[in-house]
């Protein structure tokens, strides 16, 4: 675009740019051989997955999922859900650092910048598959808008951020100190972008006043909440692993970075921890159809999922172990984000599934369906899903190599 | 001839009201209630409130409808024997994939009911006029029609997010394959009403005049006349959504 307007800065640019390349690619082929094994499985996995993808694009989702006319969204919802809370969570919890000037989180901002890119991928590759006619949304989203449509601005913003974003990637790449002020506003533009974004998916479900578990101002602002959280679980999962990998000593400011973040993660959890309680206990009191999906979901065929991966694994244990390792122990904060990431799948799956559960015309007494309704995930569903994760670790080893540690120097 | 009775009425002592059983009691209140009216008035009421909750607000109501022809279908469910034929020629008319229907017949079942335990109770797409489907269709895909009400789908550009297939309560839409894209009932008006054809393929095939379709916004039409009468119970299906269908229910 400034080609002609302005040779000299483009040339200085291009040269730039061309350097990132190729110290990358010369990066990633001087890797040892545990690396390339490692990215090889994760390779394969996606492979695989892409394979039973593209085999369930071929002959329809109908015969593929275990969706129904009655429960249309399965799993491939709540593992969209899942990435691109995680994009928002590391796009918020970084943002600390690298827009709002907050020292202490500068050392994380790169890796979670390249993390959220990455997670937001996976989760449009997610919902690639679970779209029918994906190319339709191209011409149509833009051609043809609904402004009232929560999936509308949802689509929409989270595609501004990966733009916003990937630039905001490539001038921190840079590190060039007359690009500060550019990158921090794009940061500012992409966290705006984000929040919204977030929100506003919390909205596609809570704006459906047909659907009793969901609706409600609730879930637009249990999603923010909740994506910070993830961030924070993301941000300790993935620097800790990428310090492992490369066998590296942390510095002293990572370490503190690290220990900041798990303060905000401990916030944010017990949040979330009075949204669940307080989400049941109004519930409770509410229409027949919410009370029905609420217990099944307590007491019902989810109650595992809720008692013992959402509560166990997903607060209560990451909570208890954030606060026995004195925000020090990083091993400890580790093990707290592994079963903070099981945890955290299983809520999106039951935010998406539960809301569904409960038959149409249950208060009729019809004897065509049953009060709740059933769902199984196929094969085809959980391979995507198990595609995407190992994208995403794929992705994380990739950018640990290439970009060495993702090290960050304090402007 | 009549002193005997006298005596024996005279005779009669008070067994209070004690012994006597609950269905007794019952009957003879509504035996008074209806005398005094007040059963008949309960029953006016909740004909007013019912018709205002399906139409676009409670002060259009007997004023004006937002559409010319406001296409509606009020069923006499009573009179639904669960032949199916409505389902039939849907499927037919409308090209109708045996995974997806656009009309269905539920069956209402109760093992406690009085003396009838079954009910059949068709359904379709009550073209509300705030419908749910349509605001969350992210690419206008599905729409109101501004002319009729009618509640319609644009194919091609439908991508697929099935979102309006979540938003809607009452489970009338389902994904076609052959078009993909999501399939709902238009009240015949692709394969009907736009060639001139004045009655759906539903109403027409049924047997036992449950279907009845018709302009709401006509004072000279069955439907509303059925709709703005007091003597017969009118509803709609799922009010509290604040869907506002077009769809009603009474008993013949």
């Amino acid at each position: 675009m400034s080609e002609k307007k302005n040779p000299v800065v483009t040339e200085v640019e291009v040269t730039t740019f061309s350097q990132i390349w190729l110290t990358s690619l010369l990066e990633f082929l001087s890797g040892t051989r545990a690396f390339y094994f490692l990215v090889g499985i994760a390779a394969l996995v996606v492979l695989i997955a892409a394979m039973f993808a593209v085999n369930a694009m071929y002959t329809g989702y109908r015969h593929a999922y275990g969706l129904t006319r009655e429960i249309p969204w399965g799993i491939l919802i709540s593992g969209y859900v899942f990435f691109v809370l995680t994009s928002s969570g590391l796009c918020i919890v970084s943002s600390i650092g690298h827009v709002f000037g907050v020292k202490s989180f500068m050392p994380i901002a790169k890796r979670s910048v390249y993390l959220s890119l990455v997670t937001v991928v996976a989760g449009f590759t997610v919902i690639f598959f679970d779209l029918e006619n994906p190319f339709r949304l191209l011409i149509w989203n833009i051609l043809s808008p609904n402004l009232t449509s929560n999936i509308w601005w949802m689509g929409t913003l989270y595609g501004a951020y990966l733009f916003f974003m990937a630039l905001e990637f490539l001038l921190l790449l840079l590190e060039k100190h007359r690009y500060a002020m550019l990158s921090g506003l794009l940061g500012l533009i992409s966290l705006i972008a984000e929040v919204a974004a977030s929100s506003n998916l919390g909205a596609v479900f809570g704006m459906l006043h047909g659907r009793e578990f969901w609706y409600g101002p609730y879930i637009p602002i249990y999603f923010i909440a909740s994506a910070a959280a993830s961030g924070c679980t993301a941000i300790i999962f993935f620097t800790y692993l990428g310090y492992k990998i490369t066998a590296e000593k942390m510095d002293r400011a990572m370490e503190l970075s690290l220990q900041a973040v798990g303060k905000i993660w401990a916030l944010f959890l017990a949040v979330l921890m009075f949204f669940t309680t307080w989400k049941i206990i109004t519930g409770f009191v509410g229409g027949e159809g919410k009370v029905l999906a609420l217990k099944e979901w307590l007491t019902g065929k989810y109650a595992l999922n809720f008692w013992l991966f959402e509560v166990g694994f997903g607060l209560l244990i990451p909570f208890f172990l954030l606060l026995i390792s004195g925000f020090k122990n990083l091993n400890q904060m580790f093990v707290a984000s592994v079963f903070a990431f099981i945890g955290i799948f299983f809520m999106r799956v039951d935010l998406v599934v539960v809301g569904q559960i409960v038959s149409h015309y249950f208060e009729f007494k019809v004897t065509d369906f049953p009060v709740i309704l059933s769902y199984k995930p196929s094969i085809y569903e959980i391979m995507i899903i198990v595609g995407a994760i190992a994208f995403c670790m794929m992705a994380f080893l990739v950018g640990e190599k290439v970009f060495k540690g993702h090290k960050t120097e304090i402007h | 001839m009549f002193k005997g009775i006298k005596d024996w009425l005279l005779n009669l002592k008070n067994e209070g009201v004690e012994k006597v059983p609950d269905e007794t009691k019952r009957e003879f209140l509504k035996i008074g209630l209806i005398i005094t009216g007040v059963f008949a008035g309960g029953s006016l009421f909740s004909v007013i409130s019912r018709v205002a909750e399906g139409l676009a607000s409670s002060e259009e109501l007997h004023k004006s409808y937002p559409y010319k022809p406001h296409y509606s279908m009020v069923f006499k469910i009573d009179r639904c024997i669960d032949c199916e034929l409505c389902m039939e020629a849907c499927r037919k008319t409308n090209h109708v994939p045996d995974y997806g229907w656009r009309t269905m017949i539920l069956r209402r079942y109760d093992e406690s009911a009085l003396d009838q335990k079954t009910m059949f109770m068709p359904i379709l797409c009550n073209h509300c006029n705030n419908p749910p489907c349509v605001r969350a269709c992210p690419t206008k895909a599905t729409y109101k029609d501004k002319k009729t009400g009618i509640v319609r789908m644009a194919y091609d550009k439908c991508i697929g997010c099935k979102t309006c297939m979540v938003a809607c309560p009452y489970n009338v839409r389902y994904f076609n394959e052959e078009k993909h894209a999501v399939d709902k009932c238009d009240f015949c008006w692709e394969s009907r009403l736009s060639k001139g054809i004045t009655i759906t393929a539903c109403a027409e095939a049924c047997p036992a005049g449950v279907r009845i379709f018709g302009d709401l916004s006509d004072p000279g039409s069955e439907v509303y006349k059925l709709v703005h009468q007091l003597a017969k119970p009118v509803w709609v299906l799922k009010p509290e959504t604040g869907a506002k269908p077009n769809v009603f229910y009474t008993i013949s």
